[in-house]
């Protein structure tokens, strides 16, 4: 059953050809057998799992299932989950038990899914590597002494491990599409204000958007069609109306131009990972697609615009953590000071820490108009360029990730080249389009994911172009596991 | 040296909502702790802020209301603290583009006269919690019911120039929130606090001196003595030489002084940005118009149209418009009674002189408007005398019924029958030879003088129930 896609599996249910208990249990087991050498999981939620497979069951015997009625999923950790420990891959809120669900995990349940577990992440899914997490690294299946990406490296290892069939992750700048393009798996991060962040903790408020992993883009579009729509309670949230993204998937490409920004192109792409991008290209050219050059010229602000930012964000964002009403508190502290500085030394990590250091001055007075106001000057820039790229073409393509995962440890100790993974994702956050991130090879034994970008709300298109490229190519089949192939 | 004082305000009004400026929690005073406090009052992780329409309704009253500029496109931002009494670590306000932007306020003064007082700009807000630092042996306990609860700051222009100023805007400002129905006012709840900033010049200058920031004044007393205690200290630092610190000062109402805040209490970098939950606040002309066209008559309105068309002067016209339930009672006695001075003066001293004393609000007088109208209809019919019916309407205040009622009951009704008035005047010009000798020998000016005597002595026999008009028209017929 684990070598089935979420489509497979619901036809499968459908079919009785297996129960939503048989299938739940069956993933707990993997679960619990593997997961001890990839660590992707930060809590297994088997005895509610399995008592909402019974109910999903039933439903299942009725006549109003849904697509994902019966289907585990794994969530990754920044999603608020009812009664389960939301961690947020930190020390800060180990104790955390939330009394509510996220919008997204609310939508999941009213489908009949079932939540499988919590995943694991980079802590508050600030990082690229998910090396900087409270209940340690994530080992990529593909290679158990590389990293599986970051933030959300739990969520891909998970489904790359073949350990669920779907997850949810968070991109603020490449998190769901990075450790997807690592783990050789599909990441699609969607417009931002596409999927509710009621109930997501929040990094970088105006960055964070929540989307689907899973194997192949049809999946993806199984579960955003239950994730995406309006909420009331999240005033970022979008009005414009969601369409069943499983539609338009078999769309023929005849006729689409894809536009290939030269910055993407150029210095630090691996020439492996480049090889495999030209050759999707060709594949999607074969299918009818036009290639065009074009130019993100402010690409080179896009980093630095990012990191200050999104820390600008996060520094405020993480206040809330003081030790008053949940989550970590330091014991006996012997006055406020000393509680609020203890509790946030012992609950957070350094890469959080340092984040926050970052944001507070780069917010301090004096220093707003030298670096958060002219950040916010390059973002529009950025997004301009995007807005005039896409008046000559329909999407944009390249490569998700520089180059492939990369040895566990490798870049912990230097922030900057960490931060330098995340080139080709960040811009696409601070212009708020959908991004998809689809298996489009191999180097060395290592996925390599090709990215593509469209429009804001044009997430079927990204769907459609990631199908019919998946109904041409096999990379998405491929498992590092026992099993072989999907 | 002759000082003089520049005042500035910053008013923290709750407005009126039933729910939190963010979140759906109710806003009402006086709940268990912790009890009016969701999960986004608690900054719980992944909680959003939801803008409450019904607060920026309000802010738009209170622009409109002072003829201000509406920040068609208004912001939130974070103000960023630590406080345990501010759950998120940010207090979501508006900084650069507040909904409210500049407008005027004119403010009625005790001798008549009246004043301009520029308004710099309001903004929208929300309330922190409260942290009780007793009952808890020497631990604080945190009360989150507050927080969230819609503010909005109103901050003066340094117009202000001496303690009765303040006062007379605070209490325009009160007068305007009553009106408009976005407030309770209530002061002694919170529903209204007061920073002041408040600072030195010599007499005749132009420039600014150095201010201090009096911080949370609860009420219009306290707002008066700490502005006199300031200008005091402020004033002995000068003339003694020395310079005034900026700084933060706290009034502490028991020991009636200022004193320097802790410089813990005081955060100097509120880091300010844009709040990313939150759109922009856009509204459009007709939204504006549709706010406008539902506006109350204002106090300053009401007050113009009670000196034109009642004749009242600027004064009574302002003390009598101060609420709008005086201001209805007042038109509701003057309606029953066709005369507006007299009825100006009933409400204003005896009626409000009564309230005052048993601490009623007008809604709570034991008199109705329609009562203290007839009252005032039997004065004018001369039934009664202006001193007797001041007996009428102590009964009348003890619950005794309508006047006609009390006076009928004690007999009170005035004497008008011209034989029985005919037969006192004789008595009294018969017992009193000596003084109608006087008057018979006196000149013009004494007489009026002496004449007064003769009226007195009837009003005495008549127990004050002679009507005085007819007993001035006999004495000056029989006095010859």
């Amino acid at each position: 059953m684990h070598t089935q896609t979420v489509a497979q599996l619901a036809q499968g249910l459908r079919e009785k050809r297996f129960s939503s208990v048989e299938l739940t249990q069956h993933f707990c087991s993997r679960i619990e057998e593997l997961d001890p050498i990839y660590n992707a999981f930060i809590t297994l939620n088997k005895d509610a799992a399995l008592a909402a497979a019974a109910a999903a069951d039933q439903r299942l015997a009725s006549d109003n299932a849904t697509a994902l009625t019966g289907i585990p999923i794994a969530h990754k950790d920044i999603f608020c989950t009812l009664g389960l420990r939301t961690s947020c891959g930190s020390r800060m809120l180990d104790n955390f038990i939330p009394p509510y669900d996220a919008t997204v995990i609310k939508r999941f349940n009213e489908a009949g899914a079932i939540i499988l577990g919590k995943t694991n992440m980079d802590e508050f899914a600030m990082g690229s590597s998910n090396e900087n997490s409270f209940y340690g690294a994530v080992k990529n299946p593909w290679d158990q002494t590389t990293v599986p990406g970051g933030s959300s490296g739990g969520s891909a290892a998970a489904v790359a491990a073949l350990l669920a069939p779907a997850a949810t992750g968070t991109d603020t700048g490449g998190s769901i599409r990075q450790p997807a393009a690592f783990c050789g798996i599909t990441g699609l991060k969607p417009t931002y204000g596409r999927v509710s962040r009621l109930g997501m903790v929040a990094y970088a408020s105006s960055l964070d958007q929540g989307g689907p992993m899973a194997h192949t883009a049809l999946d993806c579009a199984l579960l955003l069609n239950t994730m995406a729509g309006h909420d009331p309670l999240d005033s970022t949230s979008a009005q414009d109306p969601v369409q069943d993204y499983t539609q338009d998937l078999e769309q023929p490409l005849k006729g689409l131009r894809i536009g290939l920004p030269r910055e993407y192109f150029g210095e630090g792409l691996d020439p492996g990972t480049g090889a495999c991008i030209q050759a999707a290209l060709q594949e999607l050219e074969s299918q009818g697609a036009s290639l065009v050059d074009i130019n993100l010229p402010n690409s080179k602000l896009t980093i630095p615009a990012y990191y200050i930012i999104a820390p600008a964000e996060a520094s405020t964002n993480l206040s809330r953590y003081d030790g008053v009403r949940y989550g970590h508190r330091c014991e006996d502290p012997g006055d406020l000071h000393d509680l609020y500085t203890r509790t946030r030394e012992e609950g957070f990590g350094d890469e959080v820490k340092r984040r926050i250091l970052v944001g507070t001055y780069a917010l301090s007075a004096g220093y707003y108009d030298a670096y958060y106001k002219k950040a916010q000057q390059a973002r529009r820039l950025i997004s301009d360029n995007f807005t005039a790229a896409f008046e000559q073409v329909d999407i944009i393509a390249g490569p998700t990730t520089p180059g492939t995962a990369f040895p566990l440890g490798a870049k912990s100790d230097d922030p900057v080249a960490m931060y330098l993974e995340d080139v080709y994702t960040l811009a696409v956050n601070l212009a708020g389009l959908p991004g998809i991130s689809v298996p489009a090879g191999f180097v060395d034994g290592k996925p390599v994911g090709l990215q593509l970008i469209g429009r804001h709300f044009a997430e079927a298109q990204l769907l459609n172009v990631g199908h019919r490229y998946q109904q041409a190519t096999d990379w998405h089949q491929q498992a590092p596991v026992t099993g072989g192939t999907l | 040296m002759q000082w003089e004082t520049v005042i500035g305000l910053e008013v923290h009004l709750q407005l009126a909502t039933r729910s939190k400026i963010f979140s759906g929690s109710p806003t009402t005073f006086g709940a268990e702790p912790n009890t009016q406090a969701s999960a986004v009052d608690l900054a719980m992780p992944g909680m959003l802020p939801v803008l409450n329409e019904q607060a920026v309704r309000y802010a738009v009253m209170f622009g409109l209301g002072i003829g201000a500029s509406i920040g068609m496109r208004s912001v939130f931002d974070r103000k960023n603290y630590f406080y345990p009494d501010l759950p998120k670590g940010y207090q979501i306000s508006q900084f650069a583009e507040p909904v409210v932007g500049a407008g005027k306020f004119e403010i009625q003064l005790e001798d008549g006269g009246s004043r301009q007082i520029g308004i710099t700009r309001a903004h929208l807000e929300e309330d922190a919690g409260k942290s009780l630092h007793e009952d808890f042996h020497g631990m604080s306990g945190i009360d989150l019911n507050r927080a969230g609860t819609p503010l909005l700051e109103i901050v003066s222009e340094p117009d202000i120039r001496n303690a009765a100023e303040a006062v007379a805007y605070l209490k325009a400002l009160h007068s305007l929130v009553i009106y408009l129905g976005i407030s309770d006012g209530n002061m002694a709840e919170g529903s209204m606090r007061c920073d002041i900033n408040i600072s030195l010049r010599p007499m005749g200058s132009k420039e600014l001196g150095t201010r201090a920031e009096i911080k949370n004044v609860n009420s219009f007393r306290f707002v008066e003595r700490a502005i006199r205690h300031e200008f005091e200290r402020q004033a002995e630092i000068l003339e003694s030489g020395g310079r005034v610190v900026q700084e933060t000062r706290l009034y502490d109402a028991d020991r009636d002084e200022t004193r320097p805040m802790r410089s813990k209490e005081v955060a100097n970098d509120y880091r300010y940005f844009p709040e990313p939950d939150l759109l922009p606040v856009v509204i459009d002309e007709a939204y504006v118009e549709e706010v406008r066209r539902g506006l109350p008559e204002l106090p300053m309105d009401k007050r113009k149209r009670f000196v034109e068309q009642y004749q009242l002067s600027a004064y009574d016209a302002s003390v009598l418009s101060d609420s709008p339930a005086l201001a209805a009672y007042y038109e509701t006695v003057v309606r029953h009674c066709s005369d507006a001075k007299i009825a100006a003066n009933w409400v204003q001293v005896e009626l409000m002189g009564q309230l005052n004393k048993h601490e009623l609000g007008i809604n709570d007088s034991p008199v109705s408007a329609q009562q203290l109208g007839e009252l005032i209809v039997r004065i004018l019919d001369h039934s009664i005398s202006g001193k007797i019916a001041k007996q009428v309407f102590e009964a009348m205040w003890q619950g005794e019924g309508n006047a006609d009622d009390i006076i009928e009951a004690r007999g009170l009704k005035q004497v008008s029958d011209s034989g029985a008035l005919e037969s006192m005047v004789d008595e009294v010009i018969a017992s009193n030879a000596a003084q109608v000798e006087q008057y018979l020998a006196a000149d013009e000016a004494k007489r009026k003088k002496l004449l007064g005597f003769f009226v007195g002595q009837i009003m005495k026999l008549s127990k004050g129930q002679a009507n005085p008009q007819m007993v001035n028209q006999l004495l000056a017929k029989k006095l010859t």
